[in-house]
């Protein structure tokens, strides 16, 4: 019996400082609460990893919050629990986020030790103005000792997220960060607009008719897209998802298991999940979670489940693939639910295809650079009725 | 069985909204009993009867009560219901007409209202007695002893000796109820004369047909007669004769001069028993029909169609169930290159329109959208033909236009003195034309104007409202037409003429609504792929332009952590967005867009 494959994100829900932008499940704690924490989230993994027995985990992905803000010690703990509770591949991909201003010397050890192998930089910004405006507590130089630090004990793997939209951000200098960044060669660039989310300082700063003036305005912002794709393209980076570009043959394994239905156990405070055909999230409120009992029937740690039927894995198969540059494959379609996509979306696919928004290259089905640019319209187009 | 008419008091009450007319109607129902006591020996012997008729609720138009009075005797009252709304004028008139009497309530805080005033000057034309009762005197404010010299002075009724009650609290309700026994006059109907009976209200009930509510004038009705409608010269056999219990009808043997009952002939339309219109026997008919009869006439028109397309033959049948039930409701069906297969519909005013969609909306679940509503123009072409307009898109080419009238209101409006300058200036934005005023008292007056119906439609009365602080009152009456200076405005989205925008306007405020109309329609239709031009013309000539800029970017480009159902989330929302939108050309426009624009004024 082949196994089946199986990724793992894991959460973190800590800061230092919550940023102005950020809507994530995040906050700070003391080291007490961190150490409570890891407790739990271990003794979860271990009840977990029961029910996973014939899974062979082909990626892991420590994010947050700041999972660097954990001692390194904690982060061995954690990959340690993971390999004595699932069968992971012994080429996974196992990527941990990091905030350039959390990484010490010894922490990177114990990251590494712990058999991390790719790393992912929340530089945002390499003008400290922008930072500064984001709330970020890192400068630009800590992002570069980090940076070298990662690469002095062997990280050949590293993205660096960045962001445009930025308040004082213009033109010029995010064409700045864009050069310096690629300048020091990481193998994944992931680039994303600020996206004001409600419930967050930014939205009460940003938010408002006045404050969407103190950002660069719609011309601006779609001038640093478009250099976006044209500076990354000149330094070797191809993009294969809306956001994300990469080294030939360095596109984020994780990543896009999401886009293309590869089962994913979410692990941790609020964590998302997609097993057996099932949507999940584990307990999102803190002090729940905190309480719940750790054992393998494990259903009292979710808090929705939601078991898609054949009509939302076809809308998801579309939705979802279509985040690929590459696209969604007619084939793979028709195997899947035993209907052609051409027959089933023909109103759809002939519209979006007549606007432009949408190319057919056999068997793939993908966005053209507009329709990229418009996900989220072409993209609803593809829920049935 | 005939009821002796000296034992019986037919009448309504006459208040303004608010001072209290429902409370007092429930505590006389409360005070009082439903049945005599004869009548309650015969109801245990019918149980059966009640039996059957459980399960249909009368609307509360007419309720009759029996009240032992202090002079030892049974009294039957029929407590007839009116509108209140200056949109159901003709409506009151008919209830009016059916009863002897009338109670009138005075908020002994605010004293006399416009709407109040007309009321009881419509009852005093009906001949009807009419008695003050000063309500709420509860109330800190309460100043009944000014409140009554008003009453005096204002309507020149009696009012030193009114019951002071607060019909909330339960308060000299007795006196109110005694008053009704010594102050309103009895029916003197001849029950040997030929049937005339006139019908105040009908209903349609899918059990028994249309139920026609009358007050017998003279003669009597009972089952198995053959009965005339004079105005529609049906003919029918009565099935059933009765009169209101709270909630039920209860059937009796004959309905004879003086009472108030309802009649059943298995009628299957309201249309054929027109409120006003007078029954008579078929063998024996009454020399002639009652006076006061009018064919109701629609004084304003709008669009309406469903939101979904598929839904237009749900949207008739509800129609055609709202008109069983309500006669003053028009509709024709129409199409609009915009919004499809729907109907032109007429009501008798705004209220009016706001009730049906809401009905609509609400018992038969449909979705609708709405166009701009309009009155009736009268287009007089050059070849000497005359159209009643009722639907902007068919106004012929100018050219072909002599000229066009408008319909006129006279106004009433009921102030205090310190809103009188901001009143009339609303009155003249709203090209008024200034009759007069007059002081009622020290500190309030009563302005007369001539208003064109089409400016008072949309938020006249809120705006009334609002520069009074509440306080102004307005009473309006049909006077006629007469010629103006109307204009067609037309909206352009993309370059293409949107029919279900188009309106007709004064030529004076056509830059102005041309102008508001293209900026909020600017606020109501999303972006698209392409720039979108908003055009205001009038003819050929554009008077007006806002322009949506073309969308570049919808990207959610975080989707973090795998959090797929909140990805779907917005998904969906945007689609369940792109539903509720109308194709027209390549620019589809959100149905809130049409009706956002009869809101011009609200900012």
């Amino acid at each position: 019996m082949s196994m089946k494959k199986l990724e793992l994100y894991v959460h973190i829900p800590f800061c230092e400082k919550k940023c102005g932008y950020c809507d994530f499940l995040s906050f700070a704690a003391d080291d007490s609460e961190k150490r409570a924490y890891v407790a739990q989230l271990t003794e979860e993994i271990r009840a977990q990893g029961e029910n996973y027995r014939d899974y062979l985990v082909s990626s892991i992905f420590i994010g947050g919050g700041t999972p660097t803000t954990l001692s390194g010690i904690w982060i061995l703990e954690i990959m340690n629990t993971i390999r004595e509770s699932f069968i992971v591949a012994t080429d996974a991909e196992i990527t941990i986020e990091c905030n350039p201003g959390t990484l010490s010397k010894s922490k990177i050890m114990h990251i590494k030790k712990a058999g991390i192998n790719r790393i992912s930089f929340g530089l945002q910004s390499s003008i400290e103005k922008e930072l500064e405006a984001l709330g970020r507590i890192h400068t630009y130089k800590d992002f570069l000792q980090s940076y070298q630090l990662a690469r002095e004990f062997g990280f050949t793997n590293i993205n660096v997220d960045l962001m445009s939209g930025l308040p004082y951000q213009t033109v010029d200098s995010y064409k700045t960060t864009l050069k310096r960044v690629c300048e020091l060669r990481p193998e994944h660039i992931s680039a994303y607009s600020l996206i004001v989310e409600p419930d967050t300082p930014f939205f009460d700063k940003y938010g408002s008719e006045e404050g969407k003036a103190l950002l660069p305005d719609e011309n601006v912002d779609r001038e640093m897209y478009a250099v976006t794709k044209d500076i990354l393209k000149e330094h070797g980076y191809e993009r294969y998802e809306i956001s994300n570009y990469s080294k030939p043959g360095r596109e984020c394994r994780h990543n896009i298991g999401y886009w293309t239905g590869v089962s994913y156990l979410g692990l941790g405070v609020g964590a998302s999940g997609y097993v057996m055909n099932r949507r999940f999230h584990v307990e999102g409120d803190y002090k729940k979670y905190m309480n719940i009992k750790m054992q393998q029937d494990i259903t009292p740690l979710y808090c929705d489940i939601e078991e898609l039927d054949k009509k939302a894995n076809m809308e998801e198969f579309m939705f979802l693939g279509l985040r690929l540059t590459r696209g969604v494959s007619r084939h793979e379609f028709n195997e899947k639910f035993g209907i052609d996509m051409f027959e089933l979306y023909d109103r759809q696919i002939k519209r979006n295809i007549m606007l432009n928004l949408m190319e057919y290259n056999s068997p793939y089905l993908r966005l053209t650079d507009k329709g990229l640019d418009l996900s989220n319209m072409v993209m609803s187009d593809f829920l049935l009725d | 069985m005939t009821v002796d008419q000296s034992k019986i008091r037919n009448f309504c009450i006459i208040a303004h909204i608010d001072h209290g007319k429902s409370t007092l109607a429930d505590r006389i129902i409360e005070k009082t009993g439903l049945l005599t006591s004869r009548e309650m020996q015969a109801q245990v012997l019918d149980n059966m009867d009640l039996e059957r008729e459980r399960g249909i609720t009368i609307k509360s138009q007419a309720v009759r009560t029996v009240y032992k009075a202090n002079d030892g005797n049974e009294y039957i009252f029929n407590l007839i219901d009116t509108p209140g709304h200056v949109d159901f004028n003709y409506e009151v008139s008919r209830s009016l007409a059916a009863c002897d009497g009338a109670i009138l309530v005075v908020d002994a805080a605010q004293g006399i209202e416009a709407q109040t005033l007309a009321n009881v000057y419509m009852a005093l034309d009906h001949d009807l007695e009419v008695f003050p009762v000063i309500n709420k005197v509860d109330l800190p404010s309460a100043d009944p002893d000014l409140v009554a010299s008003e009453i005096e002075d204002v309507i020149g009724i009696e009012a030193h000796d009114a019951p002071r009650i607060s019909a909330k609290m339960g308060l000299n309700i007795e006196d109110v109820l005694e008053a009704i026994v010594a102050k309103i006059p009895s029916p003197n109907g001849d029950i040997n004369a030929p049937l005339q009976a006139l019908i105040f209200d009908s209903i349609y009930d899918s059990y028994k047909g249309v139920i026609v509510f009358v007050r017998i004038k003279e003669g009597s009705v009972k089952k198995g007669d053959a009965i005339k409608m004079m105005a529609t010269g049906a003919v029918e056999e009565v099935v059933e004769v009765g009169y209101f219990g709270a909630g039920q009808f209860i059937p009796c043997d004959e309905l004879s001069a003086g009472m108030v009952g309802y009649i059943t002939a298995s009628i299957k339309n309201v249309k054929d028993t027109r409120v006003g219109d007078t029954i008579t026997l078929n063998n024996n008919p009454c020399k002639e029909a009652l006076p006061g009869y009018k064919k109701v006439t629609s004084m304003v028109y709008c669009g309406l169609y469903p939101a979904d397309g598929a839904k237009y033959n749900d949207l008739r049948e509800a129609l055609e169930k709202l008109q069983l039930n309500d006669a003053s409701l028009f509709f024709e069906p129409e199409t609009s290159l915009a919004l499809g297969f729907g109907f032109r519909c007429g009501f008798l005013g705004l209220l009016h329109l706001e009730v049906i969609q809401e009905r609509l909306e609400r018992e038969y679940n449909l979705d609708l959208v709405t166009t701009a509503p309009g009155v009736v123009y009268k287009v007089f072409k050059t070849n000497g033909e005359v159209i009643e307009l009722t639907n902007p898109s068919n106004l012929p080419d100018p050219s072909e236009i002599e000229h066009m009238e408008e319909p006129i209101v006279s106004a009433e409006i009921m102030l205090t003195k310190e809103f009188v300058g901001s009143i009339m200036n609303l009155c003249q934005e709203r090209r008024g034309v200034y009759l007069g005023m007059e002081y009622i008292e020290e500190n309030r007056a009563i302005l007369r104007y001539d208003l064109p119906l089409n400016e008072i439609i949309y938020d006249f009365f809120d705006a009334l409202k609002s520069r009074s602080r509440g306080y102004a009152s307005l009473d309006y009456d049909l006077k006629g037409y007469v010629p103006s200076k109307l204009v067609k405005l037309d909206i352009l989205i993309n370059k293409e003429e949107v029919d279900a925008l188009s309106f007709i306007v004064h030529a004076d405020s056509a830059y102005e609504r041309g102008r508001k109309m293209c900026e909020k329609l600017k606020e109501e239709i999303p972006r698209h792929l392409f720039e979108i031009p908003i055009q205001a013309a009038v003819g050929s000539k554009v008077i007006a332009r806002e322009t949506v800029k073309a969308m570049r970017k919808d990207v959610l480009a975080k989707c973090y952590g795998g959090d797929i159902t909140r990805k779907r989330k917005l998904l969906e929302k945007q689609k369940e967005g792109k539903k509720r939108m109308r194709q027209i050309g390549n620019v589809e426009i959100p149905q809130k867009a049409f009706m956002s624009v009869l809101k011009l004024d609200e900012d």
